[in-house]
């Protein structure tokens, strides 16, 4: 990971180290309070990405792909979409499509609005794993046109 | 559930195409077969939905359980299963030819997410009875169209989706921005809400602001003269079996359904934008046909074409009697059929010759007799030639036009109708009789599942004509053509079947 012919300076390097696992918990906390807080799964997708996104900045493509790869991202932004349309579905059951079919709970505390955060957490695998592959099919696509020139 | 079909329609392309990108590249074959099942469900219910309606009436779905028009809805009345039978049936049979086709691509899997992703998009498009819902399948359907144009990855087909993108965003945009001044003026994005509210304030400026912005974006995604230069270039571009998604039904969904759907219904077609409806519609037709005769690219021709056909399905519509609108509909079921058929068709020329060329083509009627003689087919039924289901589509509208008086646009009709015949007798000249070329002796018939959609959608071409028949169109054809009659009793029709 310190490679230092990799990535950006040791000052850099640092913060990132120190500030990263902050930034990921910080996603996890916007997708787990979506429904009781500004945020919800998109929000905390995207900043869930920028942590990984991070690291890729940081540290170079090969550090980053080494702890998620392509493969892997590519898993959970189906799994995130399967998980949405399966909960979707299951409101069939019970009458409607996208019915909210489990109890709601008592408003604004954390475990409550029924199937909301659930929703949240599939949307936030979808966006978080879709925004990271984004980035790195840009830079890679762009690394592979120089190799062609060469 | 079989009571209420309604949200099957995007649920299961949406599932299939995610459990396509979740374990297509672990299963072989396991793709095709998903894909195949996933389309064929959906044509056996968009079919089954047709004697549903017939049994209960109109049905709105409330999603989530919300009542309109603060929930969503989702609306399934004739016209509704009317384009999902259309688009359904059609995409089963291009699914089924892919399996062979797609061979020669690497990704077939990323191919199957796309395309059932575009089909969600369309049905999306169709039964929603929500503004914002439309504008956001349509946008589903649209970017996955994009992807699968550029789906070669050569330069041209990279430039060509590109344009597309350009042109197709500019649309979404005009849409969106018509979607908002609807929604300024009504405070509602429910359609049925939205007409009520627009009849009791009556007319307003920002509804006609409106209009002409969904004149422009649906125009352009229904390539009608002058908002068609990007078809021409995407169409072509694509992989054969998206080439006939393309011009047999995303161009009518997202376009000629979503136009007829806010303009007869929601704002109710007044006399001016029917009679500019009716100008473009021609100048498609006439256009449309002389661009066509001069292209001796195979898929370029047939792209052309589509142009030229989708002015008549406009013109019939934009007639606004009920002959016109029967024959403009009759008409957009033939051409999807049809211009379907001539895309696989160029496909398979492609696919055993390499060419699209009509020049280096010739005599491929000995090599690959179902090819050719499907192509007979839908080159007569484009042409207008008896008994194929074109020639009735055809001489409708152009009964319907002399019947309303609109005796120049007729002429032009029956004018362009002769241009197609010309050339198509081009096509099956140049790549099917005649001697055949040097270099081409090789050359071996399609595999078998192409030859199943190609015999299957010629089967269709010929028997089409019979929906002609009072007794057979009465409760598909003629219904779906009473729903666009009856205009604004949309709002009638979907508060009555609210429950």
């Amino acid at each position: 990971m310190d490679n230092p012919k990799h990535g950006m300076t040791l000052i850099v390097k640092t913060i990132t180290r120190l500030t990263v696992g902050l930034i990921l918990l910080f996603g996890i906390y916007i997708v787990s309070h979506g429904h009781v807080s500004p945020g919800g799964g998109f929000a905390g997708g995207v900043i869930i990405a920028l942590s990984f996104i991070h690291i890729l900045l940081a540290f170079g493509k090969e550090v980053a792909l080494k702890r998620i790869s392509y493969n892997v991202a590519s898993f959970f932004e189906s799994l995130g979409a399967i998980m949405f349309i399966t909960l979707a579905l299951l409101g069939i059951g019970s009458g409607y499509f996208l019915l909210n079919f489990i109890s709601k709970g008592e408003p604004f505390r954390l475990f409550s609005s029924g199937l909301i955060p659930l929703y949240n957490v599939a949307i936030s695998f979808k966006v978080g794993a879709g925004l990271f592959i984004i980035f790195v099919i840009l830079v890679t696509f762009r690394l592979t046109k120089k190799d062609d020139r060469e | 559930m079989m009571q209420n079909p309604l949200p099957l329609f995007i649920a299961i392309p949406l599932a299939s195409a995610f459990l396509n990108s979740l374990l297509g590249k672990r299963i072989k074959g396991f793709s095709d077969v998903l894909s195949s099942i996933a389309t064929l469900a959906l044509a056996a219910i968009s079919i089954y939905s047709v004697f549903l309606i017939k049994d209960v009436g109109s049905i709105v779905y409330k999603v989530g359980g919300w009542m309109p028009p603060i929930g969503i809805a989702m609306v399934m009345d004739s016209l509704t299963v009317f384009m999902l039978v259309t688009i359904n049936v059609v995409a089963f049979l291009i699914s089924v030819y892919s399996i062979n086709y797609m061979e020669k691509y690497t990704e077939k899997g990323i191919f199957y997410s796309l395309f059932l992703l575009m089909i969600a998009g369309m049905n999306g498009v169709i039964i929603s009875g929500d503004m914002f819902n439309l504008y956001v399948f349509l946008e589903i359907a649209a970017i996955s169209s994009y992807a699968l144009v550029a789906f070669g990855t050569e330069q041209e087909e990279l430039e060509a989706s590109f344009k597309y993108a350009v042109m197709g965003s500019l649309a979404s945009s005009f849409i969106l921005l018509g979607i908002v001044f609807l929604y300024s003026y009504t405070s509602t994005l429910n359609m049925a809400d939205m007409a009520m509210t627009l009849l009791t304030n009556g007319p307003s400026r920002i509804v006609l602001l409106a209009s002409v912005l969904f004149l422009m974006g649906f125009g352009l995604k229904s390539a009608l003269v002058p908002f068609h230069a990007w078809l021409p270039d995407a169409h072509p571009s694509a992989p054969a079996p998206i080439s006939a998604m393309l011009s047999g039904v995303l161009i009518k969904s997202l376009g000629v359904y979503a136009m007829v759907r806010i303009f007869f219904s929601v704002l109710g077609a007044t006399p001016e934008i029917l009679s500019i409806l009716m100008v473009i519609g021609s100048l498609s037709i006439v256009i449309g046909a002389c661009l066509a005769l001069g292209q001796w690219d195979f898929k370029r021709l047939l792209a052309y074409s589509s142009i030229n056909q989708i002015g008549y399905v406009i013109l019939g519509i934009s007639l606004g009697t009920p002959l016109g609108i029967l024959g403009g509909l009759f008409h957009l079921l033939n051409h999807s059929v049809f211009k379907s058929l001539l895309f696989l068709n160029s496909g398979a020329v492609e696919y055993s010759t390499g060419t699209r060329d009509l020049q280096k083509m010739g005599g491929l009627r000995e090599k690959m007799p179902v090819t050719a003689l499907t192509s007979l087919v839908g080159s007569m039924s484009i042409a207008g030639v008896p008994p194929f289901n074109g020639f009735w589509s055809k001489l409708i509208i152009i009964v319907a036009c002399v019947q309303s008086g609109h005796f120049v646009h007729a002429s032009w009709a029956v004018l362009a109708s002769i241009i197609t015949l010309a050339y198509f007798l081009k096509v099956q000249k140049h790549a099917f009789f005649g001697e055949l070329k040097e270099g081409l002796s090789n050359v071996k018939e399609a595999p078998f599942f192409m030859k199943f959609s190609m015999i299957v959608l010629a089967i269709i071409c010929l028997a089409g004509g019979l929906l002609m028949l009072p007794a057979v169109s009465g409760d598909f054809l003629k219904a779906a053509r009473d729903v666009v009659l009856a205009g604004q009793d949309y709002i009638t029709v979907v508060f009555g079947a609210i429950k």
